[in-house]
């Protein structure tokens, strides 16, 4: 499979980024680790006469682990999220969901920032983003904005990004103590069926603030606020659990692929839920 | 497209090649490098034939573009050993059938190259996690497993002997 011919472009600054950017307009894009945009072109699906490659601009790398929030460069690599100690006592979550994605060899190259600006609903990172509240940094022609996740996303591969802004970074406060991500998939490496990030604070036996979000269950991911709410103020039994699971089927809208008709969508949401928010419950 | 000159040191040598942008690293490697160990196989990312080391990561070169691997270090499973001496890797995939027609086993030991090189003492689990990237359609794996245990050990042996 050969992709349509294109211009190579190699910036080493967020600078000249964005001027090949706004010259080319429609007919550039950025490239970070490649993993879904390779295939893409390379099926003929994505042409890109011009294509930009990141991976020279050093500050769009590395992790920050400060007293109040966390940044996170977007060219930082899954395989870097994973193998970070700091990261994975701060936000431990990151590093469980980061482990669900693809392969070994997909997580050496694909990064944090290509999995939440792509607009995939199969992407993993979006939903947790979303749960975490985190905060993405755009930068373009004139200048910088913040968007927060649980706002970026309006359908699949369609996002608060303009054409011509690069999303820099993601910032997140650190996260409750209890915490899972839960995915359901047919096979190592695929995209989920279903999954569930889940993040949980308690005091004693009693909930005192949860956030749940849902990956591959619309064309967007889906911040269930209804269902995390349906925690709070409970000692999350199982008729705690199966109201949050019943409000968040409410905020879902699966559709039938060759992953499923829906209600089977929905019988492994319910499911991947439960599991998700016990787990949190058990560590938080 | 115009091609470019780009410089790849791969398995130690600095190779100038003309490419076009669009050209993906594995035919680079096979056509004009003439290093076919890297195999072509299912061309969408999933298989791992095609995994090369390029800068102490497992790469699947089927989908990166030459271009963007300019200036990197590369190592294919040529890179390993020779025919005369092949790696600790090899000798144990030949030991414990690791292969049967043997079209993934590049890919697999390259992987488990990198795998060992970051996880001396790799549980059965992480194997079999560590080589989730790579599909082979006759072993089942189990005999692909037990190669990288037993490499592993082989390799941490020489490692006690050259230190004592």
């Amino acid at each position: 499979m050969i992709p349509a011919a294109f211009e190579y472009h190699r910036p080493s600054d967020i600078a000249a980024a964005l001027s090949i950017l706004t010259e080319y307009g429609d007919d550039a894009r950025v490239i970070a680790g490649g993993h879904s945009l390779v295939p893409m072109m390379k099926l003929r699906m994505a042409e890109v006469p011009h294509l930009i490659d990141l991976q020279d601009i050093g500050t769009l790398r590395g992790i920050d682990v400060g007293a109040d929030r966390i940044r996170i460069g977007a060219m930082t690599t899954q395989h870097d999220l994973i193998n970070h100690d700091a990261l994975t006592n701060a936000a431990p979550t990151i590093r469980e969901t980061a482990l669900q994605i693809a392969d070994p060899q997909v997580r050496y190259m694909g990064t944090i920032g290509g999995n939440v600006a792509n607009g995939d609903p199969g992407n993993d990172m979006p939903a947790l983003m979303q749960c975490l509240d985190a905060t993405f940094y755009l930068t373009g022609p004139n200048g910088e904005r913040t968007v927060s996740a649980r706002e970026f996303y309006f359908a699949a591969y369609a996002t608060d990004r303009e054409d011509d802004e690069i999303l820099t970074a993601i910032e997140f406060a650190h996260p409750m103590p209890g915490f899972a991500y839960e995915k359901q998939k047919r096979k190592i490496g695929d995209y989920a069926t279903a999954a569930a990030a889940v993040l949980i604070q308690r005091d004693g036996e009693r909930c005192t603030g949860a956030s749940i979000a849902m990956t591959n269950l619309s064309d967007t991911p889906v911040f269930a606020e209804d269902a995390a709410a349906t925690l709070v103020g409970t000692a999350v039994d199982s008729a705690a659990i199966a109201a949050a699971i019943e409000a968040m089927q409410q905020a879902i809208d699966p559709s039938e692929d060759n992953r499923g008709p829906v209600p089977f969508k929905r019988h492994i949401a319910g499911v991947v839920l439960q599991r998700a928010i016990e787990r949190a419950w058990s560590r938080a | 497209m115009k091609k470019t000159p780009i410089e790849l040191n791969v398995n130690g040598q600095t190779r100038t090649v003309l490419v076009e942008p669009r050209e993906l690293l594995i035919h680079t490697l096979r056509e004009q490098l003439e290093l076919t160990g890297p195999h072509v196989g299912c061309e969408t990312s999933h298989c791992g034939a095609c995994t090369v080391e390029i800068d102490g990561r497992s790469v699947k070169s089927c989908t990166l573009f030459a271009v963007q691997a300019a200036g990197a270090e590369i190592t294919t499973v040529e890179g390993l050993a020779s025919p005369d001496a092949l790696h600790v890797l090899q000798t144990s995939f030949r030991e414990h059938h690791g292969l049967q027609c043997g079209y993934c086993t590049p890919g697999m030991i390259t992987r488990a190259h990198r795998l060992l090189q970051e996880n001396p003492n790799p549980t059965e689990e992480d194997v079999r996690f560590g080589l989730a990237g790579n599909l082979c359609r006759c072993t089942g794996y189990q005999n692909i497993v037990k190669s990288v245990l037993a490499a592993a050990e082989e390799l941490n042996t020489q490692k006690e002997a050259a230190q004592a």
